[in-house]
């Protein structure tokens, strides 16, 4: 017990000093029965910094829109590590702000510790951002996740009729299914506008190296790499680099157009301002909902970024074609034949792999035309 | 342009000279401070959180005046504060030079990362690179020769630090203070007084290596930014076994070394990658096995400098 008295008086002092959410020591304290019976609080749990152009802003955007929601009451911390730590602060959140949803965002959060934490807390629903539910984990938990690649298949659409030099350039943090369905849908999508057009990876081996990652962008632009995209929690460092060395951008979790606003071509982002307050919704009215809840760019659950200035009437034609072919549901980005980039079948011709077939989120193998290894 | 295009294998190369320029510069601001502070006797652990502090309030300068320079002279200034704090606790009796060190490591990164929070999406002015590549056709040619001018600010520091150390009456004083505290006192040297002031320009250095990071390469504030380069460079000090060329050298190896990994994946290597981006590391090892002996214990080491001593 003493453990997490000592978590919760820290939590508090971080609030009270930092005048997070203008609740002071006292308004934590008073219990649920003084707020309204119909304002729901909602707990938000960030990985990093919530204003980071990256992942951790993609969910604070999220928040904000159900903040912007009436009778909705949020609360968030960033910077919680993917340890014991955020069991600490959901548990703290549950018992301290009563809150009824948390959103503990980062990928991490969800073994072992919303798993632990969420049986504890049967009235609590948690959501978590990236479709790691399976049969026989807590009732009260479901992850949601969105078809980001189709996203990044427009935004590769648009790379592909841009670049110059036929090169491409993906600094990526890690080799996981996630990561690899992004570079394999850009590097389709582009090899579609031109056979000849190649994708140079770059894994950094971490989601936040900002140094590597500059590293990076600068050994894939002395390569000739005249397009660059990334995908590591922010991809401000990888934008700024490119623009400066006269690279497009291509965007990624959010618009980072303000960063190159001339380089910058298009990007893959998060819609969750679209898609949280649908949450809240039906938690009001009662209603349950699946416990893996995903779509793409029909859903909802991705947009991508406003075309840059750079862009040519072309491409955006190109790129608004795409757009239209997964808005219309028909979209399928992964057709055999298909083949790896060592040669190997991994769909055969005359297959189909839909977005949301279960077997692309084992993805272990990059497309043709892709220059790199998922073997570390 | 078509060199430029395709360099292919001769990126390598390229990419290692290229990241030894572009990478060094905090580790090299980072051990030329540290080298200072402990040829007087004194260790700061907390360099750590003095390159965050710089950095971030070097960012933070710039972005408020938009003028870079004065974000580095304000990342130089929080740094002899942070020093000079570690410099006077240290004078105090029964004071362990470790446990402050750490304190302030920890209180230098939380107070940057609580200060820096709304700096994070700025963008601020950034400190132009001197061309001087501007001689060749190869756009990457020109990308690896803009160097920074804190860069050779730092070169030039090592050179005078080196000729303080061996000819000066200043750079005797230090020495002396650091080898033997009663000898200094026998001469007449106020070893408090001297050990205060190399730990406050110390950090002094390692506040401008920060604004390095933040204002020039990778030339943004975030909470990552330095990932332990500070602690790193601390050690390097060991690895060059007190001597600011050394320094300079252990700090290139170091910036080159980490260019390693992207730039082999950038020819087409890549497998392997982790062992590539942990050649930093490997290489330290490896020196420091090479370097060791069985005779002399860390030679060159200031004699006074001792984790238990306090004064």
């Amino acid at each position: 017990m003493k453990d997490h008295r000592t978590s919760i008086s820290r939590r508090r002092l971080l609030q009270a000093a930092g005048g997070l959410g203008g609740l002071g020591l006292v308004g934590g304290l008073v219990p649920t029965a003084v707020w309204a019976a119909d304002t729901l609080s909602i707990g938000f749990i960030y990985v990093g910094p919530k204003d980071d152009f990256g992942y951790n802003q993609a969910h604070a955007e999220g928040a904000a829109a159900i903040a912007a929601m009436d009778g909705t009451k949020i609360y968030e911390q960033e910077g919680v590590p993917e340890t014991l730590e955020v069991q600490k602060v959901m548990e703290s959140m549950i018992n301290f702000d009563r809150t009824q949803m948390l959103f503990p965002t980062s990928f991490g959060y969800y073994d072992p510790h919303i798993k632990k934490i969420a049986p504890k807390y049967p009235d609590v629903k948690f959501l978590h951002a990236g479709g790691l539910y399976e049969e026989g984990d807590p009732e009260n938990a479901s992850s949601y996740f969105g078809y980001i690649d189709e996203a990044q298949y427009v935004a590769g659409t648009v790379a592909g009729h841009m670049t110059q030099t036929k090169k491409l350039g993906f600094v990526a943090a890690k080799p996981i299914p996630q990561v690899l369905r992004n570079i394999n849908a850009y590097t389709l999508a582009a090899r579609k506008v031109d056979p000849e057009i190649t994708t140079q990876v770059i894994f950094t081996g971490d989601w936040a190296m900002p140094v590597k990652e500059a590293e990076a962008t600068n050994s894939l632009v002395n390569q000739g790499v005249d397009v660059i995209t990334c995908h590591v929690d922010s991809p401000k460092v990888v934008s700024q680099t490119a623009a400066e060395r006269g690279a497009y951008v291509t965007g990624y979790h959010v618009d980072q157009s303000p960063l190159a606003p001339q380089q910058y071509l298009t990007g893959a982002e998060w819609n969750w301002g679209e898609i949280y307050p649908r949450f809240v919704k039906w938690q009001k009215a009662g209603k349950d909902w699946p416990h893996l809840y995903r779509g793409g760019l029909k859903d909802g659950f991705v947009k991508t970024s406003d075309y840059g200035p750079a862009v040519t009437d072309a491409a955006r034609k190109a790129g608004d074609e795409a757009i239209a072919y997964f808005m219309s549901g028909e979209g399928v980005i992964y057709k055999g034949e298909l083949k790896d980039n060592r040669g190997n079948v991994v769909i055969p011709a005359g297959q189909e792999r839909e977005q949301t077939d279960i077997q692309l989120e084992k993805m272990d193998y990059l497309v043709e035309g892709v220059i790199g290894s998922t073997s570390a | 342009m078509e060199g430029a295009a395709d360099l292919g294998w001769w990126g390598v190369p390229l990419a290692l000279l290229a990241g030894a320029v572009r990478a060094s510069t905090p580790f090299l601001f980072v051990s030329l401070g540290e080298c200072l502070t402990e040829k007087s006797g004194r260790i700061n652990l907390g360099l750590e959180g003095t390159l965050v502090m710089g950095a971030m309030i070097a960012y933070g300068i710039s972005f408020l005046t938009g003028s870079p320079w004065l974000g580095v002279a304000g990342a130089a200034g929080v740094g002899l504060v942070m020093g000079a704090l570690h410099g006077v606790i240290c004078g105090l009796p029964r004071v362990n030079h470790i446990a402050v060190g750490i304190a302030l490591m920890i209180f230098g990164v939380g107070l940057a990362f609580f200060l820096g929070k709304p700096l994070i999406q700025p963008s601020a002015p950034q400190l132009p690179g001197l061309a001087l590549g501007a001689w060749s056709d190869s756009r990457a040619v020109r990308a690896a020769l803009n160097v920074n001018a804190l860069f050779i600010i730092g070169v030039i520091l090592t050179f005078v630090m080196a000729w303080m150390f061996r000819s000066t009456r200043i750079g005797l004083a230090i020495r002396t203070v650091g080898d033997s505290r009663d000898a200094a006192r026998a001469v007449g040297l106020d070893v408090k007084r001297i050990r205060l002031l190399t730990t406050a320009v110390g950090g002094a250095f390692a506040g401008v290596g920060g604004s390095f990071l933040s204002l020039y390469y990778p030339g943004s504030w975030n909470e990552g930014l330095s990932s332990g380069q500070g602690l790193m460079a601390v050690a390097l000090v060991i690895f060059a076994r007190w001597d600011p060329i050394k320094c300079l050298y252990a700090s290139l190896l170091f910036g080159g070394a980490g260019a390693l990994g992207p730039a082999l994946q950038g020819v087409g290597i890549s497998t392997g990658y982790y062992l590539f981006n942990a050649t930093p590391y490997l290489l330290t090892l490896i020196v420091m096995i090479a370097a060791s002996s069985r005779d002399r214990a860390l030679a060159g080491a200031p004699g006074d400098l001792s984790i238990n001593s306090s004064s």
